[in-house]
């Protein structure tokens, strides 16, 4: 009575479970598929330069001829871009995660943390807009320059889009520490400034740090406001105050204009597969520092 | 004396979670239409060992079980064992009310709706003669399209009593089904349990040994995961034999 | 010099923390502000149920409303199943176990990938590979797997917090454990699945880069007849008239911006209203 019989109900769900395992894994397949796609039409650039050219060589004049094929300047570019907005959001993200986790309560709290997913929510090319449109012209004249699409243009738009990433991991890290660490440290006499800062942060380090690593991650892979307040000129900058050009805008600006299966179409896949594991490497440790703190 | 039809048989029942042992080679038989109780202190075992006969231990990782369980001598943990049947067969109800979040009606008609039955008729028929076996008709009858959650604890517990019976279990399997209630409730869930013998077989897990006195034809006496004890109520209150035994329901430990 | 004293010193820092914090959220409130109050002039009937006129100098933005319609329907459509199973497989089937931690592992990578590199991955396995050409089912895939992390997260979440028990007396009245889940689980679980649909949403609205090699025309005044099609979409719209036309109306370009704005935030804060009535609701 109690045996297994097959009917059409148990067929069904023995089909609906394997979707369902199916799916579990088509995250993996993705990641897999991203990565086998960019190195197939990306591995033949490697016939034409040396990766370690590829690298480090300075002259990107792809459809020069013959042509260079040396991301060196896009990479600093894209580095530089990155320093500068770490610079400014890594402290003002910080702190705020700490003000709004543990400083501020009810409704305050709310508002607070809706306008950080309010910021997340801005589409990049909006912030590309009003980089172009509202800073780039007080970043100008400021500094009296020839143009305003600058790295530091660049940067400031940048770590407005950094913020959210990194406030929102920060805070969920903060929030977790347990209570009873705060309650045992006040109970000590400890003001409330003591606690966070002697109990609260260190609990707290991982994820702050992982906190800021994903946002740096996404400055790197951030494409659209950074292709259009930064200048776009392929050179080596030596300022904050010139042009530059990132990987990310690289790929965005030529990829349209080349033709399918030309050296340049595999350069601009070569391009994404080192921001493909730049960013696998950023996301893999920011992981590992998440998990540390749980064990 | 006549061997009853026995409806569960364990024999050297183990059950690990990780390394820890739950239960130790437990023996026993659960015979028809009675009512078993199981008491001891907490983490002795008890409701590890519910867990086990309705299969719902599937759901705790990292659980090894060995031994065997035989329901109307089929082996539960055998191949090719319909789950789900099982548990219809041997019903569950749990130390916490749970209404699930839906309406009166919907909560008794979940079981049988999910074993295929569609006819409204039919569940209206079982809805009712369900909540009147568990002596909650005439309070609800007026109402059964209102949430579940909104009654009162002793109405949920009945409520889930209900809900079980409309599955036509034999085994009714109860654990701690009193440790939320006031004293008036448990004594309607207690005369529910003592009406519902007459036609299933019941096993109740109970903190309260007043409880297993007052209601349990049978009771075994569970410690660290070893049974070790089981008599008829009477005689085990009354003369234990092991000296554990005594403590315990003497209220010297526990 | 004296050391201050502790109370002196956390009201010093408490300030100046939240002029951090003050300073991080000026530029939220400074560009939404800029835009409506630009942008709002452009806005009229004409700008959004009329093609781009003269060079996209003038007329309106209809053709980019729809083709990012077609898009987000399109996301939406590829990615909630397999994102809805995904968590579901995860948070009801998987165990502790190394494939789960590889799974999770490929989740944050997915998350963290750069947009441009969905767009050359859409291009390479979809218009390439696969043949579809440059079309609306190539960028609303590519969008779909770009904004699969977010459904799985909200998803997961939502599945997480619907008690254990529910699913227990489920089992344990003879359900299945996919009847318990399409019973019991999902439908408590309906308002945290809703928000991550509809962030998707808010975010494959507002994506530029996936569709850049994928779909997106620079300029296309008709409507779409086909997936196979390519269509305008806004953010192109607006990354198009702000970087490679000359000579644009600054009211034409926020305009654009405020729609696009409009509608994400828009979406937005149908999620926030969501949370919070959940919030206030939930009885277990």
């Amino acid at each position: 009575m109690l045996k297994k019989r097959w009917n059409h109900k148990k067929i069904f769900e023995w089909g609906i479970e394997g979707l369902i395992k199916l799916s579990g894994i088509v995250s993996i397949i993705l990641v897999g598929l991203i990565f086998i796609f960019l190195l197939k039409e990306g591995i033949s650039v490697f016939k034409i330069v040396n990766p370690i050219n590829f690298i480090l060589g300075k002259e990107w004049h792809p459809v020069s001829k013959p042509p260079d094929f040396g991301i060196l300047s896009l990479i600093l570019g894209s580095f530089a871009v990155t320093l500068g907005a770490a610079i400014i959001a890594l402290p003002l993200g910080v702190t705020s995660a700490i003000f709004i986790a543990e400083v501020t309560t009810g409704k305050t709290k709310e508002m607070l943390k809706i306008g950080i997913e309010f910021l997340a929510a801005i589409p990049s090319v909006v912030i590309g807009f009003v980089g172009i449109v509202v800073l780039a012209p007080v970043i100008q004249k400021v500094f009296d320059l020839p143009t305003g699409l600058t790295v530091l243009t660049g940067s400031i738009m940048l770590s407005i889009m950094a913020m959210p990433t990194i406030v929102s991991i920060s805070e969920d890290a903060i929030t977790a520490v347990p209570k009873r660490y705060r309650e045992a440290a006040l109970a000590l006499g400890a003001t409330r400034w003591q606690t966070i800062w002697r109990v609260v942060l260190p609990s707290a380090s991982g994820g702050i740090v992982a906190a800021c690593m994903l946002g740096i991650g996404r400055v790197i892979g951030e494409t659209m406001a950074v292709m259009m307040v930064t200048g776009n000129a392929p050179r080596i900058p030596h300022s904050l105050l010139e042009p530059a050009r990132t990987l990310t805008s690289t790929i965005a600006a030529e990829m349209g204009e080349t033709v399918q299966g030309s050296e340049h179409y595999f350069a601009l896949f070569a391009i994404g597969i080192v921001l493909f594991i730049i960013t696998f490497v950023i996301n893999f440790t920011a992981d590992l520092f998440l998990h540390k703190e749980k064990v | 004396m006549v061997d009853k039809l026995a409806r569960i048989v364990t024999e050297e029942l183990n059950v690990w979670y990780g390394a820890h042992q739950a239960l130790k080679s437990i023996s026993l038989k659960v015979e028809a239409n009675e009512i078993l109780g199981i008491i001891g202190p907490a983490n002795s075992g008890k409701s590890t060992f519910l867990q086990v006969l309705n299969r719902l231990i599937d759901l705790k990782p990292q659980t090894r079980v060995s031994g065997r369980i035989l329901i109307d001598n089929q082996e539960i943990f055998g191949a090719n064992i319909d789950v789900e049947a099982l548990r219809r067969k041997i019903g569950m109800i749990f130390a916490l009310p749970i209404p699930l979040p839906m309406s009166i009606f919907d909560n008794i008609a979940y079981g049988p709706r999910r074993n295929g039955i569609k006819k409204k008729s039919m569940l209206e028929e079982i809805v009712e003669e369900s909540l009147k076996a568990a002596y909650l008709w005439d309070e609800v009858k007026d109402r059964l399209s209102d949430s579940g959650l909104n009654l009162s604890g002793g109405q949920q517990q009945r409520l889930c009593i209900a809900r079980t019976l409309a599955l036509k279990p034999e085994v009714i399997l109860f654990d701690e089904p009193c440790s939320g209630l006031d004293p008036v409730s448990t004594g309607k869930v207690e005369e529910a349990m003592l009406e519902l013998k007459k036609n299933y077989t019941l096993v109740l897990v109970t903190n309260n040994t007043k409880q297993a006195s007052r209601v349990a034809d049978r009771t075994a006496f569970f410690l660290m995961g070893e049974l070790i004890e089981i008599n008829n109520t009477q005689e085990m209150f009354t003369v234990p034999r092991d000296k554990r035994t005594e403590d315990y329901i003497s209220g010297r430990f526990g | 010099m004296k050391k201050l004293s502790p109370k002196i010193t956390q009201k010093i820092v408490f300030s100046l923390l939240s002029l951090a914090t003050l300073l991080a959220m000026v530029p939220v409130v400074l560009i939404v502000l800029i835009i409506i109050k630009n942008g709002l002039g452009a806005i009229n009937w004409e700008f959004l149920t009329t093609a781009p006129r003269n060079g996209m100098r003038e007329g309106g933005i209809l053709p980019a409303i729809v083709g990012t319609f077609c898009l987000v329907t399109g996301a939406v459509v590829f990615a909630v199943p397999v994102g809805v199973f995904a968590a579901i497989y995860l948070n009801e089937y998987a165990k502790k176990n190394w494939l789960t931690r590889l799974i999770r592992l490929a989740i944050i990578n997915l998350a963290g990938v750069s947009s441009v590199v969905y767009g050359l991955f859409g291009l390479g396995l979809f218009v390439i590979f696969l043949k579809f050409g440059a079309s609306i089912l190539a960028g609303a895939m590519t969008l779909a797997i770009m904004n699969l992390p977010v459904i799985i997260t909200a998803t997961r979440e939502a599945l997480a917090n619907v008690p254990q028990s529910f699913r227990e007396v489920s089992l344990s009245l003879g359900a299945s454990k996919w009847q318990t889940i399409w019973h019991v689980v999902l439908p408590n679980a309906i308002p945290g699945i809703l928000t991550g649909i509809i962030l998707e949403i808010s975010r494959a609205a507002g994506e530029t880069a996936p569709i850049l090699f994928t779909v997106a025309a620079f300029y296309l005044p008709g409507f779409p007849t086909s997936v196979f099609d390519q269509v305008m979409a806004l953010p192109m719209h607006l990354y198009a008239i702000s970087t490679q036309i000359p000579n644009i109306g600054l009211d034409v370009r926020y305009g654009t911006a405020l729609v696009l704005l409009g509608v994400v935030l828009g979406v937005n804060s149908v999620v926030i209203i969501i949370r919070a009535r959940l919030r206030r609701r939930q009885k277990w």
